[in-house]
């Protein structure tokens, strides 16, 4: 599939994408989106970018393995899930907020930071299970 | 109030698994903060088991959602004692695993994998929402799947494809049984489900229901006309994974089974008869395939399917002696399935292979070995101060009260076929001269092994036997705390009080 | 539309049993996709389908003012769609490994580790 109009949109498909996916990501809590469908627009961008210019390209351009981005995200959630048990001595996963909201994000609070663990792990299997079954074809 | 100590258990498992994660690349390393992350896990469990000794059932509200909205856990005192077995075994096969996976599954992430499945089980026992359940026990079947397919043998793959088809199916039942179930009530908490269930008019749906419960969780469990997955799957793995298989997986489907049937699901006569008739068939139908076989782990396959046949009988009868006999039999086996697992991957290290035909002359060559290993043997079989006895016993008396003597008859066929295949395997294993076997080249055996791999085989051994000595001489004390969970899973009022403050 | 909804699921269901009953290991994958995407359309179906805005309580007043949807049955819907992803991807790359080491894909050729041993 190495046409040149996929090639060419890809390369502006994948930044778009990419903030496309932060802003599903963002407006997740109280209209539809979150963590796990942006982690998937995250991963549908790069799986473009592969269809493109080809798996080799795609993985210089991660740097990293996708399989590390699991840990890191899996931590991150964990994270979130018990901090309130510390800061306020209220049951897992229970929501901790900051007082004042931020700019364009709105309020923050653990459940913002669960969903971005949720999506880097979500980026890194998928991209993890696409490229592995791409390669031993 | 807030109980964070009943996540613990779950808490810890999942922090472990993390950095498991990050430690991927280096083997000495996983090793080390595996067995010291079941160390602290154990000493959890044993706190939270301590903790709802003294002061009875503890729940907690994830996310403070209210029940019956939010997910509740909740740690009684059957839950706790899974919770604190699990922690056994889950100690024992990590230290068995360091000393007997070989280096390249360990670079395809075992470690954390088993951490995961841990940390399903646990979740298991402990969650006190329905769906909860059902997402505990996909994240136990997924670890399995890996578990059990990990090193890509061809009869692993093969094994593999019988136990994923229909441990898969079983998942999709349970999932439509909790569709209904909701569909009937609108409510996912488990005791918010007990009085729900309760006040419905529909009985045939219900019925159909717990019907469509019981092979969902049958499936997993290996009962009757739903076991042959575990035969043909069970024996594939390498020995530690078939001890964790063995230990806990069928187990928790028998949790599942006993919590779903005394606490939502009660008082269905039609129900108590397909359950009775269902325990009989499989004492007798395990037993029958125990005998036939030649290959010592498949001889041990079958005899879990045959030993489940105990746990659910005691269910069938329902009564408070019954089910602490059930208890008493699920504490037992979880710690001796565990250990015979580990029996016959030392056996393996040491001859080779695993056929009958071909071993021999242990007795000989390693006399004390074979005492290590006569213990969980003979606690199988229920030699009266060890541990099996009791809870035969229990079920046996249970079993005349009632008048049923089919069932008494499959018990003591059922036991009498176990002692019989165990007489067997002592003979041809430990007595008989063993053929001279051909070295295979490659192989490590466990003469070959360093100090360190010896003793990382042995100790969980030795370990386990020590817990299934506990049990036996210690039998009041097993029944004692049997006595009391059997108490509170007749009375599923207490449950429900402690879950919804009433 | 209930009626609809439940003749699909039924199919659905039957489908999914029928393909796993074949002899081929890519039709059982088939099957089992089929049966789990009947359990969701089962949840779906038996959590009441109502037409209504989503289960948020305005800022300005403290009950719902107007019929909403039932938010569990999609919040359970999510998760085992989630799941049954991981779960079906596992099971492409499993049936992938066994084709290449056992050679076959007839689930009838796979008695290995059944046989007497």
């Amino acid at each position: 599939m190495k046409t040149i109009i996929l090639k060419t949109a890809s390369k502006y498909l994948l930044p778009l994408l990419l903030l496309f996916s932060v802003f599903i990501l963002l407006r997740g809590h109280y209209l539809p989106g979150g963590g796990f469908v942006g982690g998937l627009i995250a991963s549908i961008a790069f799986v473009v970018y592969a269809f493109a210019n080809g798996l080799e390209q795609t993985k210089d351009l991660l740097r990293i393995h996708p399989g590390y981005l699991m840990p890191v995200g899996l931590l991150i959630a964990f994270v979130a899930g018990i901090s309130p048990m510390f800061l306020s001595a209220l049951p897992f996963m229970t929501g901790e907020w900051f007082a004042e909201p931020l700019a364009v994000i709105g309020m923050v609070g653990s459940a913002l930071f669960f969903d971005i663990g949720v999506f880097i792990v979500v980026v890194g299997v998928s991209l993890t299970i696409i490229f592995t079954i791409t390669e031993s074809a | 109030m807030i109980n964070h100590i009943v996540l613990y258990p779950i808490l810890v498992q999942l922090f472990f698994a993390i950095v498991l994660l990050f430690a991927w690349n280096s083997v000495r390393l996983q090793k080390s903060i595996s067995i010291f992350g079941c160390i602290v896990s154990l000493a959890l469990s044993i706190w939270l088991f301590i903790t709802i000794w003294t002061k009875g059932t503890l729940t907690i509200q994830a996310g403070n959602w209210e029940a019956p909205f939010g997910i509740t856990f909740v740690a009684d005192i059957f839950a706790a004692t899974l919770v604190l077995l699990t922690a056994i075994s889950g100690l024992a096969v990590s230290i068995f695993s360091a000393g007997t996976i070989l280096r390249a599954r360990f670079k395809f992430g075992y470690l954390p994998i088993f951490h995961f499945l841990l940390l399903g089980l646990n979740g298991a026992f402990l969650t006190g929402d329905i769906f909860n359940l059902y997402v505990w026990f996909e994240i136990i079947i997924i670890s399995s799947f890996v578990l059990i397919t990990i090193g890509g043998e061809k009869k692993q793959l093969e094994g593999a494809i019988k136990y994923f088809t229909l441990n898969i199916l079983a998942s999709m039942i349970f999932l439509t049984a909790i569709a209904v179930l909701y569909g009937l009530t609108g409510s996912l908490n488990m005791a918010d489900l007990a009085l729900k269930v309760a006040e419905i008019e529909n009985r045939g749906l219900v019925e159909i229901t717990a019907l469509l419960f019981l092979i969902g969780f049958g499936i997993k469990a290996a009962i009757f006309p739903l076991y042959f997955w575990l035969p043909a799957s069970y024996h594939t793995p390498p020995p530690a994974v078939m001890a964790i298989f063995g230990g806990l997986l069928t187990k928790v489907g028998v949790y599942a089974l006993i919590r779903v049937f005394t606490l939502i699901f009660v008082g269905e006569d039609f129900l108590e008869t397909i359950i009775l008739s269902i325990a009989g068939l499989t004492l007798f139908s395990g037993a029958v395939g125990a005998l036939v076989q030649n290959n010592i782990v498949k001889i041990f396959s079958y005899l879990i399917i045959c030993h489940i046949g105990f746990m659910i009988l005691g269910l069938g009868l329902y009564t408070e002696a019954a089910i602490a006999g059930a208890v008493f039999y699920l504490i037992h086996d979880i710690v001796v399935k565990t250990n015979l697992f580990m029996v016959s991957g030392l056996i393996y290290r040491i001859k080779g292979t695993f056929s009958m035909r071909d071993l021999g002359g242990l007795y000989a060559h390693y006399p004390m070995f074979s005492l290590l290993m006569i213990i969980p043997l003979f606690s199988l079989i229920g030699i009266p101060p060890l541990s099996g006895f009791w809870p035969k016993l229990a079920l046996i008396t249970e079993s005349f009260k009632i008048g049923n003597y089919w069932l008494i008859g499959a018990v003591l066929f059922a036991t009498f076929i176990t002692l019989f295949v165990i007489a067997r395997m002592w003979s041809e294993v430990f007595w008989k001269d063993g053929p001279v076997l051909n070295k295979v080249p490659n192989f490590r055996y466990f003469q070959l092994l360093n100090k360190r791999q010896k003793l990382q085989m042995i100790v969980p051994m030795v370990f386990l036997a020590m817990v299934s000595l506990y049990i036996g001489f210690g039998a009041e004390h097993i029944q004692r705390l049997s006595s009391r969970i059997a108490v509170e899973l007749m009375n599923n009022q207490l449950y429900i009080e402690a879950v919804l403050n009433k | 539309m209930e009626f609809l909804l439940a003749l699909v699921t039924g199919l659905l269901y039957a489908a999914g049993l029928y393909m796993m009953l074949r002899r081929s290991l890519v039709k059982l994958i088939i099957g089992l996709i089929l049966i789990g995407n009947g359990a969701n359309m089962l949840i779906f179906l038996l959590g009441r389908i109502t037409k209504g805005l989503p289960p948020i309580i305005p800022e300005e007043s403290k009950v719902f003012l107007e019929p909403y949807a039932d938010p569990v049955p999609q919040a359970l819907i999510l998760t085992a769609i989630v799941i049954s992803f991981g779960l079906q991807s596992f099971a492409i790359v499993l049936i992938k490994r066994a084709y290449k080491v056992v050679k076959t894909d007839d689930l009838d050729q796979m008695n290995s580790t059944d046989e007497y041993s």
